[in-house]
């Protein structure tokens, strides 16, 4: 078992640093709440020390008085019971605060920043998306941003502590100073315990929480590839590996309650063995005159009501060093910075568009070579034009350059003799649509993830275009139809059928260019066929898009009214399929691909 | 709140008891010397009634009375005190350390026990959206029953006892007085269950807003291209901040319920106070009390306030964690719908297979029949091919065969033997199951070939690579076996995923084979290559492949169509598209599909 413990040691200045800052970042954000939950958790504090002081005069006043005389002293009974109920109210409205208000600040916290880590995945470049695995941007946005801030869940509590800590010593100054110095040995005694005890767990909880993650990651896995896993009879192998986290998970839980074990019955043994001490000098005290029974008795019962609260101190010691991390994550996402700069031109006129590229360049970030390398391409409206190339030609590449998903190093692109650039985001969108391999659907009904919410879209038109994607027939089987709720909670489609919602979704909005990447590649090929070729009639009889379309199939090549090759960075060969079959032999080896391996099976 | 979930609620609870009971017998290491961590647990309960009876002896002792008070008339006293608060810390300390290994041991077991059962549910390989379910189950429901038995349930126990000591030591100063305290905290006693169930209903709530968010915080990242590319930015943040804000305002009406019900404990504790004083000192005077056992009340309340100031938080965890236990039992109580017969089985004949399946049928519980009254045999070494739209029964027909799946009516048999008499570790080295797409494991290529073979070593794997002809693929991989493959193989292309998949299979070295071609499209290149390495791993074997191929239904020795779960046609291909039928309906689209290709010949 390895435990980050030395680093931590190093680390130690940072975190604080880094920690206290954060803790001053947030108050600054929620001033108004934060000095609220901070007033209700002193008045907490000091209520607390309050209520020894009542028991105190209650000794001194009422209680003694009427046993030494055998007479109820009425009017100091109900002050002592007034004294007691009015703290515990007051006390009860600083628990409110605290607590309540506290944990709004601490959602607050958490809820402003995660919209403001989403507002920057939405900013932010596609290249800068393509950077970042999904994993990572999900948790940013869930747990790391919570991390950051669960340390302003035991803050106020931690700095009403401090206020009746002062307050208790101030009280014990007022009531005896000899017992005033069990005070002082106790309390940082039970201060130095709280925060030894937060160092040493720390980094055990946190070991035993990644195991906890490396668990679930095992789990997962196994569960994902369970075919696998059962067809090759390796069950037991799979159980062996969960076993051997399990088994790793389960020490390191029993290593952190070992920890506790010690710690939390020290803790609560240590304000008892004070009140003792209090006892013993108490009895010395009172004898020789020096102190009242009184004092006694509410120096002891602070030890008793101030011994909890003080562990909220360790509780933020202990928070601070995850919070850190957590915020570190958060903070750079926040801190990255990027974003598409669009122009404000539309592309003038209806109908479909002619795509003119010129001498276009495109480099991967750690590449060392452009991927496409002066790429020439002018594609007249209202065609089909299939991109064949084989993988890493840079086909999806092309594909995303034209909706600017990620931008060129340099060359043009042109819609209608308008630049790519120069259009605005609005006219972008409108104007070209991708429909990508793999599809995204939104935890939304039917309606919503082909139409996106847009306005001016009928019910008609979303059945237009699924009729177009042979996508109705199913549609309309669905027990709500386009109300139907898809997603983790809703029904489940499979992947040629939210193949062709992606599809549908792109022709609703009426591209005047429609770029198809593999988009149809789960969609049964009969299925498949339908769909193209009513894209296709549309196109040529006018009222349809131009398209370029992504193909590996021989059967979208033979719909497509051009074919260009796409090798080494460039548009190689392009003419007819019966013309490149002819004249390009690197058209025929990658397009005849299934042919040769027919032949071979049949040899 | 209504009547009904009221009730409902206190049936939750009388199974609550059947939940832990059944819970602690499926993880006997728990059980195991729990009666005497509970008692040290009790014991534990002590040390902290002690310093109030201190107090009372003190006082009592003439610090009260102004008299002198020698340090010596209470000494025994004191150190009988430090030695049990002392004992009560080493006590509490061994319980601790003891709950904390048996439960942890009980739970990792049970875990494992629960994780290998998964396996044997067939519902793992046919819904792909419970799997998420699934792990929830061997991880965070575990993780929760843990946390009740280390905390929550122990914090019942000791919360209890402190509880029942500290009424003990009332009610032997004076019963009248531990009533008075008793009257005091009545009214929350008895509205905890009230607000223990408002409280887990927020929490219920606040559990469906989390899952809400979690998805829409999703769509920014999983789906960026398509929000970027139809520029409905603004409508996302629109639906992300929706579910910020809803899970928001649950967490906040939530954190109410919480702050409300802990102030209340310490009110009634102010309470008792005042009370305790004023009926303390009416009936002390008139003789029946000392001073020091009124002063020694105040301590002992601040022991009740405590437990009651937590038990709504602690009522609403020890119904969640009782509700993840018992999905964790009905998990591993859930029979395993195909049952490995295991050293009872029978072993299959060596040598090459042959399949015959009898009025086999099958259907979901409570579904529609999948597959109907299926009658065919295919002798050994013959290559077939399963055609059919989606839907039609072919997947099915596949999972019968390779006993992924038990048919409802009819046998399956495999070189004469019923498979479902065939222990799996025997079935498994002889019937292999490919999958449409290459899953890898998260490791390098070398594990991921060797999930095949357990026992393989280099010159095996690389043997195998050759002997599929994919030497010039392997040789092209920078690292060759030390290749790590990613995520779900992910750092491969979807193409060199299958051929991972194929050598994997060929390692395995089935004598019947069930594959199911995978339908996404590859690069040229790659598919050739996959085709090669399927035509020589299938030479040689029964093979039976789930086709979506023109070429796999021609090159096959025999074709078998399914349409709305019956085996509906039955010969060569050039039989089938001879005639008017199913088959020359696909087999036209095929060709139209692939009319390009065929021009050329």
């Amino acid at each position: 078992m390895t435990l980050p413990d030395d680093r931590l040691g190093t680390d130690d200045d940072r975190v604080m640093r880094r920690g206290f800052a954060l803790m001053g970042r947030g108050m600054r954000e929620q001033k108004l709440l934060v000095s609220i939950s901070v007033v209700g958790s002193i008045l907490f504090g000091f209520m607390t020390v309050a209520d020894a002081w009542v028991l105190g005069w209650a000794t001194d006043h009422a209680i003694r008085p009427s046993f030494e005389n055998g007479d109820v002293a009425e009017g100091a009974i109900w002050g002592a019971g007034l004294l007691f109920l009015g703290v515990a109210l007051l006390r009860a409205l600083g628990v409110i605060a605290r607590r309540l208000i506290g944990g709004i600040v601490y959602y607050r916290l958490v809820a402003s920043y995660r919209r403001l880590v989403t507002r920057q995945y939405l900013a932010l470049p596609m290249s800068w998306h393509h950077r970042h695995p999904t994993g990572q941007l999900l948790s940013n946005a869930n747990a790391d941003v919570e991390a950051a801030w669960a340390v302003f869940m035991p803050l106020p509590m931690a700095i009403g502590v401090v206020a009746m800590l002062v307050a208790a010593v101030v009280a014990m100054v007022a009531a005896d100073l000899v017992l005033t110095l069990v005070g002082l040995i106790v309390f940082p005694a039970l201060f130095a315990i709280n925060v030894f005890y937060q160092r040493w767990l720390s980094p055990r909880v946190t070991h035993a929480h990644a195991l906890r993650g490396d668990l679930s990651s095992v789990a997962h896995e196994s569960f994902d590839g369970a075919l696998v896993v059962k067809s090759l009879g390796r069950e037991s192998d799979e159980t062996d590996r969960f076993e051997a986290v399990a088994h790793e998970l389960r020490d390191a839980n029993i290593a952190v309650g070992r920890i506790r074990g010690i710690f939390d019955p020290l803790l609560e043994a240590l304000p008892n063995l004070a009140v003792l001490l209090v006892v013993v000098l108490g009895v010395g005290r009172v004898a020789s005159g020096a102190a009242a029974p009184g004092d006694v008795v509410q120096v002891a019962f602070l030890f008793t009501v101030v011994a909890f609260p003080v562990r909220a101190i360790g509780w933020v010691l202990g928070e601070l060093p995850r919070s850190v991390v957590g915020w570190d994550r958060v903070e750079a996402v926040l801190d990255a910075d990027g974003s598409m700069d669009y122009g404000t031109a539309v592309v003038p006129g209806l109908g479909a568009v002619r795509l003119r590229i010129d001498d276009l360049r495109y480099r991967f970030t750690d590449a060392d070579d452009d991927v496409l390398n002066g790429l020439d391409l002018d594609v007249a409206p209202g065609t089909v034009t299939a991109v064949v190339g084989s993988t890493g030609a840079g086909k999806s590449t092309l594909t995303s350059l034209l909706v600017r998903l990620v931008d060129p190093r340099s060359g043009r692109i042109r819609l209608d003799d308008v630049d790519l650039h120069d259009l605005s985001h609005r006219a972008l969108a409108d104007t070209v649509a991708v429909v990508p391999q793999a599809t995204f659907l939104f935890d939304d009904s039917v309606r919503e993830n082909v139409t996106l919410s847009a306005a001016d879209v009928t019910d008609e038109q979303v059945w237009a275009a699924l009729r177009t994607v042979q996508a109705d027939g199913f549609v309309a089987a669905l027990p709500q139809g386009l109300d139907t709720q898809l997603g983790e909670r809703g029904t489940t489609l499979s992947g040629g059928q939210r193949q062709r919602l992606a599809l549908a979704r792109a022709l609703v909005r009426r591209p005047r260019l429609l770029v198809l990447d593999d988009a149809t590649s789960a969609v049964d090929p009969e299925v498949e066929q339908r769909i193209l070729k009513a894209l296709a009639a549309q196109t040529s009889g006018g009222a349809g898009p131009t398209v370029v379309v992504v193909a590996y199939r021989k059967a979208t090549i033979a719909l497509a009214d051009e074919v260009v090759l796409l090798a080494d960075g460039r548009i190689t060969a392009r003419g007819t399929h019966a013309e490149l079959t002819a004249t390009s032999a690197a058209y025929r080896d990658i397009v005849d691909a299934y042919d040769q391996a027919r032949q071979e099976a049949d040899a | 709140m209504s009547e009904r979930t009221m009730s409902a609620a206190a049936t939750d609870r009388a199974t609550g008891w059947a939940i832990i009971r059944r819970g602690l017998s499926m993880a006997p290491a728990i059980k195991d010397g729990l009666g005497f961590t509970l008692l040290l647990a009790a014991l534990s309960t002590i040390g902290s009634s002690v310093v109030p009876i201190v107090v009372q002896r003190t006082i009592d002792h003439g610090l009260g009375e102004g008299k002198r008070t020698e340090l010596s008339d209470i000494a025994p006293e004191l150190g009988l005190a430090v030695v049990l608060i002392a004992l009560t810390a080493v006590v509490a300390y061994w319980m601790r350390v003891r709950l904390f290994v048996a439960s942890e041991t009980g739970l990792a077991d049970l875990r494992v026990a629960a994780f290998r059962h998964v396996h044997d549910l067939s519902t793992l390989t046919q819904n792909a959206q419970r799997r998420g379910v699934l792990v929830s189950r061997v991880t965070s429901d575990v993780d929760q029953i843990s946390q009740f038995l280390q905390f929550v349930g122990i914090m019942m126990v000791i919360s209890l006892g402190q509880i029942v000591v500290a009424t003990i030591v009332m009610a032997f100063y004076s019963w009248q007085l531990t009533l008075v305290v008793w009257f005091c905290f009545l009214p929350l006693v008895a509205s905890l269950k009230f607000f223990a169930s408002r409280l887990s209903a927020a929490y219920d709530t606040v559990r469906r807003t989390v899952g809400e968010m979690l998805a829409v915080i999703a769509e920014p990242v999983v789906g960026a291209s398509v929000v970027r590319a139809h520029a409905i930015e603004e409508r996302t943040q629109r639906r992300v901040d929706g579910g910020i804000d809803a899970n928001l305002h649950a967490n906040t009406r939530a954190q109410s319920l919480v702050a409300v019900t802990f102030a209340s404990a310490g009110v009634a504790g102010g309470l008792s106070n005042a009370g305790v004083i004023a009926a303390g000192v009416v009936i002390g005077v008139a003789g029946g009390l000392s001073m020091g056992t009124v002063i020694a009340f105040a301590f002992l309340v601040s022991l009740i306030v405590g437990p009651v100031q937590n038990a709504t938080q602690v009522l609403t965890e020890a119904q969640n964690a009782i509700a993840s236990w018992r999905r964790v039992i009905e998990l591993v109580d859930t029979p395993a719908d195909v049952v490995d017969p295991g050293e009872s089985g029978v072993a299959l004949p060596d040598g090459d297979l042959d399949a015959a399946l009898s009025h086999v049928s099958f259907a979901y519980p409570d579904g529609p029949i999948v597959l109907a009254d299926v009658d065919v045999q295919i002798p050994a070494r013959q290559r077939v091919a399963v055609v059919g739209e989606t839907g039609s029964g072919k997947t099915t027909f596949a999972k019968l065969l390779t006993r992924l799946m038990d048919p409802a009516e009819g046998t399956v048999l495999l070189g004469g033997v019923d498979i479902s008499t065939v222990s799996f570790a025997e079935l498994r080295r002889h019937v292999l199951m490919v999958p449409q797409e290459g899953f890898l494991f998260d490791a390098t290529l070398r594990d991921n070939l060797a999930y095949g073979r357990r026992d393989a070593d280099d010159p095996d794997l690389l043997r195998a690579i050759d002997d599929l002809a994919l030497t010039d693929w392997f040789a092209g991989l920078p690292r060759g076996l030390d290749t790590r493959v990613g995520q779900r193989g992910e750092s491969l292309s979807a193409g060199e995923r299958q051929l991972v998949a194929l050598v994997r299979s060929a390692l395995a070295d089935p004598g019947f084979l069930v594959l199911d071609e995978a339908t996404s499209a590859v690069d040229p290149q790659t598919e050739l290559r996959a085709t090669q390495a399927l035509e020589r791993l299938l030479d040689g074997r029964t093979s039976v492949t789930i086709a979506h191929r023109l070429t796999t239904a021609e090159n096959a020795d025999r074709v078998l169509v399914f349409d709305a779960g019956r085996l509906v046609q039955d010969g060569t291909h050039a039989e089938l598209a001879a005639v008017e039928g199913v088959y020359a309906r696909l087999h036209a689209s095929w060709v139209a599909q692939a009319s390009l290709g065929l021009d050329q010949h």
